[in-house]
């Protein structure tokens, strides 16, 4: 093919005499992106959400958000006469009978569930490579954002289908309101019209499930694809990649295509999911009622560590003013808010405070192997220690019933685990680097085992090693230093400005711990086995 | 390319064999005659294998076409109506469905993979900050267009028009106070305390029937029962907040902490309204006498006045006096005396609030 396709180049010189495209497209067209198989997990929250506007447009034309009572007369026979609000038996009306209702319903729950999920683990990737480092901070911020908007987009589609299962967490989120002191009563009136459950709240979280959030997720979904294109994506350390360049596969045709097909097998497992693994049944619940619940209620897996935070509390509620009130029931404001907030207030000043305790403000574009910066990591673990117990414990009434533990033994459990588990987890993630980086420092030291045995001159044994192939020590080679601020005193015995301070002695100690490699990489001492190898394993072959 | 040509003195025979390409043409008609400059970085495909991949890839695409046919087929078959029925749908549509994205997934990805080059093309990057000299411009442009609009001299210019966005800025908080109405005391009552239609005491009526209770046919201990008020049955307002458990006990198993005034013949009726976040504490346990919360698992034991035994609920479910009336119906003889469900602000210590009018009275 010598020249476009007439049709092609008509309507691109169209376009190009109206909005100077050309010029974009030169510089983009062959625009690099790195490969790494963790790269593709923000995708998969990105396709995820593309398939929930999808579907959940569809879901919109039948789905009725009202609360008003109707008689069911529907496909579903169990129910038939039952009373119920109108959003259920529209619910319960795309689930049987619309032809591919039931899929869609199914698909878009797997998707709401998947998004979350694929977010979750992107943001642990982006966390453990340093990849918010600057000068990306912007764009780490809009995907916490990002992240708490998607809980309250989960929790406010959730409650819409009026089951008494999304009824019970629409109750829970009630009573949570309920607990925050001074306003909390007047927030639970204005948000539900008046008393719980009211006849407003369905249609309410029906406008900013389908309106207001996922308008502002768009947005701030846009932004944090326009600032990963111009920033340009992070690289793993590797052979002839450095922190000016960007190694990879062009844009068009090659990232293009993958990405198209990534898309597909995103779509294609919700559909399989959506198929054979049934989510939510509704129609097995029935509709809500505040008087009736049923045993082994479980939120979607997201909201667990928040059930399962409010679980493992003990029953604290102080009265500041005595009979005449200030109640604060400690026991459901302490779950609800701390849990939440020490995550995410500690994932948005993360990118910052690891600046402030290294001094460090150069830019980052090659990212970390998580071995390298072992205090991040375990911090990181620990974190996810913490979140992983809670998220554990609001399941712990299966627990109990399948591995017939006592249930209160589970709770008792989990209130100790809480707060040992992280720090078990950092002592042995901390441990476990180390442990990598030495692996790491013996290969680039001294080769690799080639399972040759050689006879010296005078009778000795050796194992010869081979130098690792250049790609892998490439990688390997990739540790950067952590920079650590300057602390320590001149001659005179006087620290320097920043370190006089109580804080100032703080932030040195803290930054040596952070930033002290104790693993440095050598350089190869190891010559003679080295040297050895090289010219044993030409024999060989 | 195979080197077709023959070493042989020239006059002899011609130098390539009759009937092949000259060695500077493509042998292959199909190759592209503009063949692409090889860039640094891009490593094609051995061609042999390109052309296997070709057909799988093409396998791939027809199996996408059939099961995306299929699906249009499957959504003219397959009608809904009935439970069967809406299940056979769903597992042709969203079986073909998958098939069809799954099989056009992995046909691109092959192509990708298989056909297209190996890529390994590096790009410049370039420091984020604009450079001192593009800072310097906009710094004076800025400073100059401070100025120019006269915002920095005239100071009441600014503090005017702060002035005029203040009002403005609030008008939208103004606007959401009409969301609902104001709390007043709406939580410290339940429709027990309300005065019947006909002025007889409100029955307790069971959750689902809809019959009122006779206290002599709720005679087995350990029994439970879920009521709801008369007239309310269908009042998702009032049962958020009334819908009570009904036990009965024997006598003697009744402790200290159970009002035995508002009891029946050994029948209590506590809030079925957990204290903690407001699920329904549905579950019973007959021989501890334990109501367990399936939320949050608050535990309370309903023999001595549902107090707290495990969980996070800090306060005890509260007991409904009730009685029979003339027809031996139970009934209830008053409203709680302290507010049902989660705790909130103003609520304040309510249970030592009704211990102390108690003892005054």
């Amino acid at each position: 093919m010598d020249t476009p396709p007439k049709a092609i180049a008509g309507v691109s010189t169209f376009l190009d005499d109206r909005l100077g495209a050309g010029s974009f497209l030169k510089r983009n067209l062959r625009k690099m992106f790195p490969d790494h198989w963790s790269f593709l997990l923000g995708e998969i929250a990105l396709y995820s959400f593309v398939i929930l506007l999808l579907t959940g447009t569809f879901l919109t034309f039948w789905f009725k958000p009202t609360m008003g009572e109707v008689v069911y007369n529907g496909a579903y026979e169990p129910l038939k006469g039952v009373m119920m609000s109108e959003a259920y038996a529209s619910a319960l009306h795309i689930s049987f009978d619309v032809r591919g209702g039931l899929l869609i319903r199914q698909i878009h729950h797997w998707a709401a569930l998947l998004f979350v999920a694929g977010m979750v683990v992107h943001m642990l990737r982006v966390f453990f490579t340093g990849a918010y480092r600057k000068p990306r901070e912007l764009n780490w911020l809009i995907g916490i954002l990002l992240l708490s908007l998607a809980l309250f987009e989960g929790l406010t589609g959730y409650s819409l289908p009026d089951d008494l299962l999304s009824g019970a967490g629409l109750r829970i989120t009630q009573g949570v309101i309920l607990s925050i002191p001074l306003i909390g009563t007047y927030i639970q009136f204005f948000l539900f019209g008046g008393e719980y459950p009211g006849e407003d709240i369905i249609s309410r979280f029906f406008t900013l499930h389908i309106l207001l959030i996922p308008g502002i997720l768009l947005a701030l979904i846009t932004a944090h694809m326009i600032l990963m294109w111009v920033q340009k994506h992070t690289q793993m350390p590797g052979k002839g990649r450095t922190e000016k360049n960007v190694v990879g596969a062009p844009f068009y045709p090659a990232f293009m295509a993958k990405a198209g097909a990534y898309f597909l097998f995103t779509f294609g497992v919700l559909a399989l999911l959506g198929t054979f693994a049934q989510i939510n049944p509704i129609w097995l619940f029935g509709p809500y009622t505040p008087a009736d619940i049923s045993a082994g209620s479980q939120p979607d897996w997201y909201m667990g560590f928040l059930e399962g935070s409010l679980r493992l509390m003990p029953a604290w509620e102080i009265n500041l003013f005595g009979t005449s009130g200030g109640t604060v029931p400690l026991s459901v404001l302490i779950p609800a808010l701390v849990p939440l907030g020490l995550i995410m207030t500690g994932l948005a000043l993360y990118p910052f405070l690891e600046q402030w305790v290294t001094g460090d403000r150069r830019e980052h574009h090659v990212a970390d192997r998580p071995r390298n910066n072992p205090h991040r990591t375990s911090i990181g673990i620990s974190a996810m220690t913490f979140y992983g117990v809670l998220w554990l414990l609001g399941a712990n009434d299966e627990i109990s019933a399948n591995f017939h533990i006592g249930l209160y033994e589970t709770t008792m459990f989990g209130r100790v685990a809480v707060f040992l588990g992280p720090a078990i987890a950092y002592f042995v993630t901390y441990r476990i680097c180390l442990g990598l980086q030495r692996k790491d420092a013996e290969i680039v030291s001294h080769g690799v085992e080639s399972g040759v045995i050689k006879r010296m001159p005078n009778g000795e044994y050796i194992e010869v090693h081979t130098p690792p192939a250049d790609d892998i020590l490439a990688h390997m080679r990739g540790k950067k230093e952590i920079p650590v601020i300057e602390s320590a005193a001149d001659r005179e015995g006087i620290p320097p400005k920043g370190a006089r301070s109580l804080i100032g002695r703080l932030r040195a100690k803290m930054s040596k711990a952070y930033g002290t490699d104790r693993v440095p990489l050598e350089e190869e001492h190891g010559e003679e086995h080295v040297a050895v190898g090289a010219g044993e394993r030409k024999e060989v072959h | 390319m195979t080197d077709n040509t023959i070493d042989q003195p020239e006059d002899r025979v011609p130098k390539r064999v009759i009937g092949t390409p000259p060695p500077s043409e493509a042998v292959l008609k199909e190759e592209p005659a503009h063949k692409p400059e090889a860039l640094p970085g891009v490593q094609y495909q051995d061609p042999v294998s390109a052309r296997k991949a070709e057909k799988a890839v093409a396998l791939l695409f027809a199996i996408a076409f059939l099961a995306g046919a299929g699906f249009i087929a499957s959504y003219v078959i397959f009608q809904v109506g009935t439970l069967e029925k809406t299940s056979a749908s769903n597992f042709a549509l969203g079986g073909t469905l998958t098939l069809a994205l799954l099989a056009l997934a992995a046909g691109i990805t092959t192509w990708v993979r298989k056909i297209m080059p190996k890529y390994s093309m590096i790009q410049e990057r370039h420091l984020m900050a604009s450079d001192s000299d593009t800072r310097e411009y906009v710094k004076e442009t800025f400073l100059a267009g401070a100025e120019e609009s006269g915002f920095v001299k005239h100071k009441l210019l600014r503090r005017t028009l702060l002035l005029a966005a203040a009002p403005l800025g609030l008008a939208p908080l103004v606007l959401l106070k009409d969301l609902g109405p104001l709390p007043g005391t709406k939580l410290r009552h339940t429709v027990w305390g309300e005065a019947t239609k006909n002025g007889k005491p409100r029955r307790l009526i069971t959750e689902g029937t809809g019959q009122p209770i006779r206290a002599a046919d709720f005679n087995s201990p350990g029994g439970i029962l879920s009521v709801v008020p008369e007239g309310y049955e269908h009042d998702l307002n009032a049962l958020a907040k009334a819908t009570l458990i009904l036990l009965k006990f024997r006598p003697e198993e009744l402790k200290s902490g159970t009002n035995l005034n508002w009891t029946h013949d050994g029948i209590v009726a506590y809030s079925k309204i957990c204290t903690h976040v407001g699920c329904p504490a549905a579950l019973y346990e007959q021989t501890t006498h334990h109501i367990l919360c399936p939320c949050h698992q608050s535990t309370f034991d309903a023999s001595d006045g549902a107090k707290v035994v495990f969980g996070p609920a800090a306060r005890p479910l509260p007991q409904l006096p009730i009685g029979i009336d003339g027809e031996g119906y139970l009934i209830a003889k008053a409203d709680f005396n302290v507010p049902v469900g989660p705790s909130f602000w103003e609520r304040g210590d309510a249970e030592r609030e009704a211990r102390e009018k108690a003892e005054k009275a």
